[in-house]
């Protein structure tokens, strides 16, 4: 065998798959890597459909009279939904300021201290609670605080959102309180801080800005939470700032709107949708921009 | 010369006050879960008294003579969701592992983005949508073409309603599409990657040595389907607004129905006999241990996988 000859056949170790085998196997690698890629822009198609739809059917409503104005009896055209974003805005509020001191407590609890049996099961517990559908939660808040008051209640409604609240909130700040390098804990204590200290002025300070994007995160989340409101915060056609009376709020204006059988009104109901993404997506753009500059400085 | 140690001061430390409000703060959830348990059981005993057992297997829903079955909520519930993973599972299942293993910087940022923003999206927002956007498609285009081709199946036999459990199935896909994805992907990132490269150095194709990765992460995207379904199985707004809100149980995907968390939202505020109230309260109970057990379920598997990072619990 002349050495050209040599170079040309292969090697006795190389692979003897069957030329029509070898084919298969490429042609099924392709088949399969772009069954991915069209999966994944099956999967985005829907997110671009929902957006289109929801601009190009909300943004024609969307005028200052919407912020400003109540909402108009049927057959009157116009007229906007200012009281139930002020109601939403009440019931959210409320719902924070009761889950975010709590919530965070838990999530530095279980970062700091979470260790034993106790934090394993309190985290287990915290899993079982973001599973509950939203619907069960406002079933829960009538009976706790519907039935006893007498009435519907804004009150009602900010306790489901607390509720829904709570679980995200606890896991994302045992989140960003771990992300907290052991070294600042160790050169607090070795520098004499108690344990107290350490946590709440060199830890926590370090953690904030994480501590406050995920937090309002989920605040925005239950901004958007419809269920819990239907039978808590019932809805409200007029002016109303009490919060132990029924409320109005955007979700479910948006819901009464939407199944009404008025095109105006329909209308309406897109541009109230359009608007409550708008809050909950600005909302947590907004936070995460002034926190990141905030850490910058 | 040693000094003696300071002596050990009595009674509670700032330390220690600070531990112990840090943990009542995390016991809250204890409460929570276990006001949730309390009132929803409470609530729904006199309908326990009233109808038993049989109320899981009964069909009729009669508000007016005071008698309640509940079977064709659980139906719809179950066919639903159901629906929503045979639409949904393939679909996430290529995504992540698009995302795990074949998209890179820019493209693989991108759909995460979009990811994100479809799991942020309010619940009501996919109810107006599929309602005026997604119902008239099916009942002029869709739904017309699977009665012609399809229409010897019982499944997709009568008359194109646009409002449905198909619709409700499309629109829960839609919905839990994003648990499905974020969290398989992050189980796939955990496989080592030292699986992926082994494989391709001994002659797999991409495609191979990607199934090799998928079947060493099988517990962790079981999980994330389970997950998905508790999901499904509680959303309540976008399906209430496009199942049509029917008392029966059809063969058929195109008739109207009615799922556990849809009946609730809608008849709740309506329901004025002491009976009837309970009955919808007894129905939360039963959705409420259901999403438990497959909640629980789910943690596990995910747990199993990945060694239980609380990152990726996290992701759900």
């Amino acid at each position: 065998m002349t050495p050209a000859a040599e170079a040309m056949t292969p090697p006795a170790w190389v692979d003897r798959t069957p030329r029509a085998v070898q084919l298969w196997r490429a042609a099924l690698n392709k088949i399969v890597l772009g069954a991915c890629i069209l999966a994944a822009g099956l999967v985005v198609l829907p997110l671009v459909l929902i957006v289109g739809y929801l601009v190009a059917n909300g943004l024609a409503g969307l005028n200052l009279a919407f912020f400003t104005h109540m909402p108009k009896p049927v057959g009157e055209p116009g007229g906007g939904m200012a009281n139930a974003i002020v109601g939403t805005l009440l019931v959210v509020g409320v719902a924070a300021a009761m889950a975010l001191p709590l919530g965070i407590s838990a999530g530095v609890y279980l970062a700091e201290y979470g260790r034993g049996r106790f934090a394993t099961l309190v985290r287990y517990t915290t899993d079982v609670l973001s599973g509950v559908p939203s619907i069960v939660v406002g079933v829960v808040a009538y009976g706790l605080v519907v039935v006893p008051m007498g009435r519907f209640s804004g009150f009602a409604g900010s306790v489901a959102l607390t509720i829904l609240m709570l679980p995200p909130i606890i896991r994302a700040t045992e989140e960003m309180v771990r992300l907290v390098p052991q070294s600042y804990r160790q050169a607090a204590l070795a520098l004499g801080a108690p344990r107290w200290k350490t946590t709440q002025q060199i830890v926590l300070p370090a953690a904030r800005a994480g501590i406050v994007t995920a937090s309002m995160l989920a605040v925005a989340r239950a901004a958007g939470e419809t269920a819990p409101l239907l039978f808590t915060a019932l809805g409200n056609r007029f002016w109303s700032l009490r919060m132990d009376q029924p409320i109005a709020t955007l979700p479910v204006f948006i819901y009464d709107y939407a199944k009404a059988p008025y095109t105006d009104w329909n209308r309406q109901a897109w541009t109230g949708a359009l608007v409550l993404v708008l809050l909950v997506t600005l909302i947590s753009l907004a936070l995460r921009l002034t926190v990141r500059r905030v850490r910058d400085r | 010369m040693r000094r003696p140690l300071p002596p050990r001061r009595r009674g509670p430390t700032v330390d220690s006050v600070y531990r112990v409000v840090l943990a009542s703060a995390a016991a809250v959830v204890f409460v929570i879960v276990a006001l949730i348990v309390v009132e929803v059981a409470h609530g729904s005993m006199p309908s326990i008294r009233a109808l038993g057992f049989g109320f899981l297997i009964q069909t009729q829903w009669d508000p007016v003579a005071d008698h309640y079955g509940a079977l064709p909520y659980l139906y719809g519930t179950l066919v639903s969701s159901i629906l929503a993973l045979i639409l949904a599972v393939p679909l996430g299942l290529g995504s992540a592992v698009f995302l795990a293993e074949l998209a890179k910087g820019k493209v693989a940022a991108t759909v995460s983005f979009v990811m994100e923003l479809l799991a942020a999206i309010p619940s009501i927002v996919y109810g107006i949508w599929g309602f005026f956007v997604l119902a008239p498609f099916l009942r002029t285009v869709l739904e017309p073409w699977l009665i012609a081709n399809f229409g010897y199946l019982p499944l997709f036999r009568g008359t194109p309603f646009g409002i449905g459990m198909l619709n409700a199935g499309i629109v829960l896909a839609i919905m839990i599409v994003p648990t499905i994805v974020s969290i398989s992907r992050e189980v796939l990132l955990a496989i080592p990657r030292s699986l992926r490269e082994g494989s391709l150095a001994l002659g797999a194709t991409r495609a191979e040595a990607i199934g090799i990765t998928l079947d060493a992460a099988k517990p962790g995207i079981l999980g994330s389907i389970v997950l998905a379904l508790g999901r499904a199985l509680g959303e309540t707004m976008a399906v209430t607004m496009v199942i049509g809100n029917t008392n029966r149980i059809s063969a058929s995907l195109l008739d109207p129905s009615a799922t556990m968390a849809s009946v609730i939202a809608n008849e709740f505020t309506e329901a004025t006999g002491a009976l009837y109230l309970s009955a919808l309260i007894q129905i939360a109970l039963v959705l409420f241990a259901v999403t438990i057990v497959v909640n629980a379920l789910a943690r596990g598997l995910v747990w199993l996988t990945t060694g239980g990072r609380r990152d990726i619990a996290a992701a759900a």
